[in-house]
C-alpha cells in the first residue's frame, strides 16, 4: 500500500494558486513511494518546480530535452537493469511533450518493451508556452494558435485517444484518472510502478490560467468533466477496458460553462449547433465506455 | 567531479515564501472541522499537515481549493 503521508514534492514551487498539474506531482509521488527516478520533459511542471539551482523533487529527477523524456527513462532502465537494481523509473510530461512532440521517443520505449510508467498530465494545450493547442485540446476550444472569432470555433479537431494508441503497442497496463479523484490516482499510479513492462497514465489536470476559470474551482471542474462524460477514467489491462467509472450523466453544458476557453459558445448569442456536436462526443464516449448507470 | 555536475538538492520554498502571493487567508473553524483530510489531500501545494490540519501560512497561495472543497465547509477565505 502506498503511504499517503509521504511527501516527495515540496511547498514553495511557483506554480500558480489552483495549479492541477502540482497537486498531480504530489499525488504520482505519493503512489510512486521514495525509491523512484523521474524524468521530465520541458513543461510547466519542469519550468515550475525546477529551475536550476532550485528544486522541489525530493527524488533524483532528470530534464534532458523537450521530446525525449522517455528515451533517456529507457536507458536508465537498461542501465539499472544492467546493475540489477529495481527502482521504479517514471516519466512525467505534458500532453504537449506526450501528444505532439515526444510521440516517436515514447513509440519507440513502449515498442521496446521497457519497465517504465510514463504518466502524461493533460491540461489540453502547451500551457507553459501561452496556451497553444495541441494534440490533446479538446474540440472547439478557443487558444492562442485557435482563437474563436467570426470564422472560428476555436480548435477545429477533436482530441487524439492517446490510450488507445498506447494500448495498440501492447502496453499491459494504460489507464486514465483526474486530481478530482486523489485516491484512484494513487491506487492507479501504484499498479503501474508494480506492472512489469511499459505502462501508460494520462492524469487530466485542469489549468486555471489556460481553460480561464478561478483557482479555487480546479476540482469542481475536473468532476464536472467526468460527470459529464467529456472525461472517462478507465483501465485498460492488455488492450481490454477492465474497469470505467460509471456516472449519472449531466449535459455538456454545465462543464463548457465553468470555463473561458468556450465562452464563445455562449456569449454573445448561444450556440446549440457547437454545443451538440459536443454532447456528441460525449455520448461516443459513454457508449464506447459503457459508463452510463 | 561534483562541483562540475549541474546538482540541485531540495529545499523548503526554494523559489522563495510563496505565501507573500496571497490574497485570501483560509481560516479553520475547529469546531465544525471533523479532520477527516479531505483538504489535506486536495491542496496542490501539500502545505495542510496531515496529523493536526494546521495550514503552514510561509507556503499557503491562497487559491481556496480546501475552502472549496470541504465537505462541512469548515474552512472560510478572509481577505488579508
Amino acid at each position: 500500500m502506498a503511504d499517503k503521508s509521504l511527501e516527495l514534492f515540496d511547498a514553495g514551487h511557483r506554480a500558480c494558486g489552483g495549479c492541477g498539474p502540482a497537486l498531480a506531482a504530489r499525488l504520482i509521488l505519493k503512489g510512486c513511494g521514495p525509491h523512484t527516478i523521474v524524468t521530465v520533459s520541458t513543461g510547466c511542471m519542469e519550468v515550475f518546480s525546477t529551475p536550476y539551482p532550485e528544486t522541489a523533487w525530493k527524488v533524483p529527477l532528470i530534464h534532458s530535452l523537450f521530446e525525449n523524456a522517455s528515451a533517456v527513462a529507457s536507458g536508465i532502465e537498461a542501465s539499472l537493469k544492467k546493475q540489477g537494481r529495481n527502482e521504479h523509473v517514471i516519466c512525467i510530461c505534458g500532453d504537449g511533450a506526450t501528444f505532439d512532440i515526444g510521440m516517436l521517443c515514447i513509440s519507440g520505449a513502449f515498442e521496446r518493451g521497457h519497465n517504465i510508467t510514463y504518466i502524461c498530465y493533460d491540461n489540453e494545450a502547451y500551457m507553459n508556452t501561452g496556451i497553444q493547442r495541441s494534440g490533446a485540446t479538446p474540440y472547439d476550444a478557443s487558444t492562442t494558435t485557435s482563437p474563436a472569432g467570426r470564422q472560428s470555433f476555436g480548435n477545429s479537431r477533436p482530441k487524439k485517444d492517446l490510450p488507445s494508441i498506447l494500448a495498440a503497442h501492447g502496453a499491459p497496463y494504460v489507464a486514465t484518472c483526474s486530481v478530482a479523484y486523489p485516491n484512484d490516482i494513487i491506487k492507479k499510479v501504484e499498479r503501474a510502478v508494480n506492472t512489469e513492462g511499459p505502462c501508460y497514465i494520462q492524469v487530466h489536470a485542469p489549468c486555471c490560467t489556460g481553460w480561464g476559470f478561478d483557482g479555487k474551482k480546479t476540482m469542481a471542474v475536473g468532476k464536472l468533466a467526468i460527470e459529464t462524460g467529456l472525461w472517462v477514467n478507465f483501465e485498460l489491462v492488455n488492450g481490454s477496458v477492465e474497469k470505467a467509472k460509471k456516472i449519472k450523466r449531466r449535459p455538456v453544458e454545465d462543464y463548457l460553462q465553468e470555463q473561458k476557453r468556450f465562452r464563445h459558445l455562449f456569449k454573445p448569442n448561444r450556440n446549440d449547433a457547437e454545443i451538440a456536436k459536443i454532447q456528441a462526443i460525449a455520448d461516443v464516449n459513454a457508449l464506447k465506455y459503457g459508463i452510463d448507470i | 567531479m561534483r562541483e562540475r555536475l549541474a546538482l540541485s538538492t531540495p529545499v523548503m520554498g526554494a523559489c522563495g515564501k510563496t505565501g507573500t502571493w496571497r490574497v485570501f487567508r483560509p481560516v479553520v473553524d475547529r469546531e465544525i472541522c471533523n479532520a477527516c483530510g479531505i483538504c489535506s489531500l486536495y491542496c496542490p501545494d501539500g502545505v495542510i499537515n496531515e496529523e493536526d490540519y494546521s495550514i503552514d501560512l510561509d507556503y499557503c497561495k491562497g487559491c481556496g481549493i480546501c475552502a472549496n472543497e470541504c465537505p462541512k465547509k469548515a474552512i472560510t477565505m478572509e481577505r488579508e
